[in-house]
């Protein structure tokens, strides 16, 4: 599903170069729930900002479902991101002023068209078949963090993409989205790559990624 | 869900999000399209009812002025170049000619009873009725035996008849213009115009008038006249005719081939083209200076649209994630901006139409809201919204997805 050839990124500040990501390898099988562990500042979000396709590598090869996509240009890298991969964010970034239904169908607006009916199966499926008008500010963080989850799941994308999904949430609602993520995995044999500061999370994966300082410096299954 | 209707719908729910701050931008757009309209509008009526008013003259009307032409037709000097003597050679020699009424004018003091009035009266021949395209609403206008004569009788124009006779009926009773008593024989219909109304006339036969006031002489001894007007038997001719009675009267007038001619010939038409192309630029110096306000309101559109992106900058990154292309982000917020003006123009339009109406209803000016004055009102008005929409759309796409959902 993903292979990443020594990706290296670098980011120009003035005159100073800095190395985020240091010559990455890595193979990501379909179907595989892999979790990104490591300090602060060691480069996971670059990584799946890079294997979100929301950023480009400075050098290496980055191939995702068999196509090389480590060249592509904006709108390309768009297509892609539309069509590929779902993400779900820490801060759920939902859009305030639209209901939970209308934030879902906006997943499906540019990979394909919206179709209300599969909106509504996709927040059902999440468990908030009975919150469909409901704006962000209705729900609780967990509710929100669900709905985010259907938006990206509702255009059934090979990938999900999940940066620290659980972060901002108390214990249970943690628990709540980390099994529908999970169920996910199980059920739809989506590919999920999260990033994550708890072992606790880390532990449900098949895979944990111990990055440092912009190197894979750890691989485990627990 | 139609897939063209999607980014409508995005751009109109952008806009109702910010229901009073669309409102002002769409307020600048509506002032602009409003004042376009009106005034054009007031332009348009104008120039209609200024060139009604010269086809009511008579549309073969020829008329020939003493004195050198000059820029944009106005006539300068006070020379007293023609004479009866040239209308009859007129009337003798050139073609195509229908009726010729030579006519002496002066203001006058008017007497009736208690009333008076200062009125500018004309003497001329019973032709004048006829070239002039004037009727008589009441009594009869001067005959031929009455011009003959010397009768002294008036024909009265509308609001001079009101003026003196208020009320009662001016058909034989008489008036006092200064040493000579004349008697009304009829009032002319009104025609209502602005321009050389009838309405205000006094007409009398020449040979009456000249016993009225001292008719004056040219160094040749020829009648004076201020004015001869003639009509055309077919609109066809009408340049022939100038041109013969431009070669005439520069023979009689004995003028050397390089001087000037010493009268002056307008036609209707070139009435009516010269004023309506002094009135065309007027409008259009009304409407520029209306669309400036329109150019003012683009910018605060551009203004607002800049803040608009800014303001969504995390939701651009949101879209951009989810997979929106940058044409998506760059069309979602043109057709926001363009939108906004849309309906501004449409607004604008409606209100402008409004103004328009209530000002004809008024009766202080006629207003004419033509469709194409209307289709350049909403088309500039769009065409402003995707020009000052396109900086700030343009802006929008070229952000940097994850710089973008970092923002608050």
């Amino acid at each position: 599903m993903i292979r990443l050839e020594n990706i290296t990124k670098t980011y120009r500040m003035g005159k100073q170069e800095l190395t985020v990501l240091s010559g990455i390898s890595l193979e990501v099988q379909k179907g595989e729930l892999v979790a990104i562990m490591g300090p602060s500042g060691s480069g996971k979000t670059t990584l799946l900002n890079i294997i979100g396709c929301l950023d480009s590598p400075t050098s290496g090869k980055y191939v995702l479902d068999g196509r090389e996509v480590s060249q592509l240009k904006g709108s390309e890298l768009a297509e892609v991101r539309g069509r590929k991969i779902g993400f779900v964010f820490q801060s759920f970034n939902l859009l305030p002023r639209l209901s939970a239904l209308a934030n879902v169908e906006l997943g499906m607006r540019y990979a394909g068209g919206i179709e209300r009916r599969r909106a509504i199966e996709a927040l059902s499926r999440v468990g908030l078949g009975d919150r469909l008008h409901h704006k962000p500010t209705e729900l609780s963080g967990g509710e929100q963090q669900r709905v985010a989850i259907a938006r990206a799941l509702v255009k059934n994308p090979p990938l999900i993409l999940a940066d620290e999904p659980t972060g901002n949430l108390d214990s249970r609602a943690g628990a709540e989205v980390l099994s529908i993520l999970k169920s996910l995995h199980a059920e739809q044999g989506i590919t999920l790559i999260m990033i994550t500061h708890d072992p606790n999370v880390a532990r449900h994966c098949q895979r944990i990624i111990h990055l440092r300082d912009g190197q894979v410096v750890r691989e485990e299954r627990p | 869900m139609r897939k063209w209707l999607e980014p409508v719908i995005t751009a109109w729910t952008g806009i109702a999000t910010h229901k009073l701050r669309s409102f002002l931008t769409t307020l600048g757009i509506v002032i602009g399209v409003a004042a376009v309209i009106t005034l054009m509008s007031v332009g348009k009526g104008a120039e209609a009812q200024i060139l009604a008013n010269i086809k009511s003259l008579g549309s073969n009307l020829i008329t020939i002025y003493p004195g050198a032409i000059m820029a944009f037709g106005v006539r300068g000097g006070a020379s007293q170049t023609l004479t009866i003597q040239d209308a009859e050679a007129i009337s003798q020699q050139v073609p195509y000619i229908s009726a010729v009424a030579p006519a002496y004018s002066s203001r006058l003091q008017l007497i009736a009873g208690n009333k008076n009035t200062n009125a500018q009266v004309t003497g001329t021949t019973p032709q004048y009725l006829a070239v002039n395209n004037l009727k008589v609403a009441q009594g009869s206008f001067f005959t031929d035996d009455d011009y003959q004569r010397g009768n002294k009788v008036v024909v009265l124009g509308a609001t001079v008849a009101e003026d003196l006779f208020a009320g009662t009926s001016p058909i034989g009773q008489q008036i006092r213009m200064g040493t000579v008593i004349a008697r009304v024989i009829g009032v002319l219909e009104s025609k209502g115009a602005m321009f050389g109304s009838p309405d205000e006339a006094v007409l009398m036969p020449l040979t009456a008038m000249q016993q009225a006031v001292a008719q004056p002489r040219t160094p040749q001894g020829g009648k004076i006249v201020s004015s001869i007007s003639l009509t055309v038997t077919d609109e066809k001719y009408t340049e022939e005719v100038i041109a013969s009675i431009k070669s005439l009267l520069r023979t009689r007038h004995k003028l050397s081939d390089f001087a000037e001619d010493d009268f002056n010939i307008m036609s209707t038409e070139q009435l009516a083209s010269t004023l309506s192309e002094a009135i065309g630029t007027m409008t259009l110096l009304l409407g520029a200076i209306a669309a400036i306000s329109l150019l003012v309101g683009g910018i605060g559109v551009m203004n607002i649209m800049l803040v608009s992106v800014l303001e969504r900058t995390r939701e651009i990154g949101i879209r951009k994630a989810l997979g929106a292309k940058e044409r998506d982000i760059w069309g979602q917020f043109l057709i926001e901006a363009a939108m906004l003006c849309l309906a501004g123009g449409i607004i604008g339009v409606i209100l402008g139409w409004s103004v328009a109406f209530i000002i004809r209803s008024t009766g202080t000016m006629t207003t004419l809201v033509t469709a194409d004055i209307v289709f350049l009102a909403v088309s500039v008005s769009v065409g402003i919204g995707l020009f000052f929409g396109f900086y700030p759309a343009w802006n929008a796409s070229r952000l940097n997805p994850i710089e973008a959902l970092r923002a608050e």
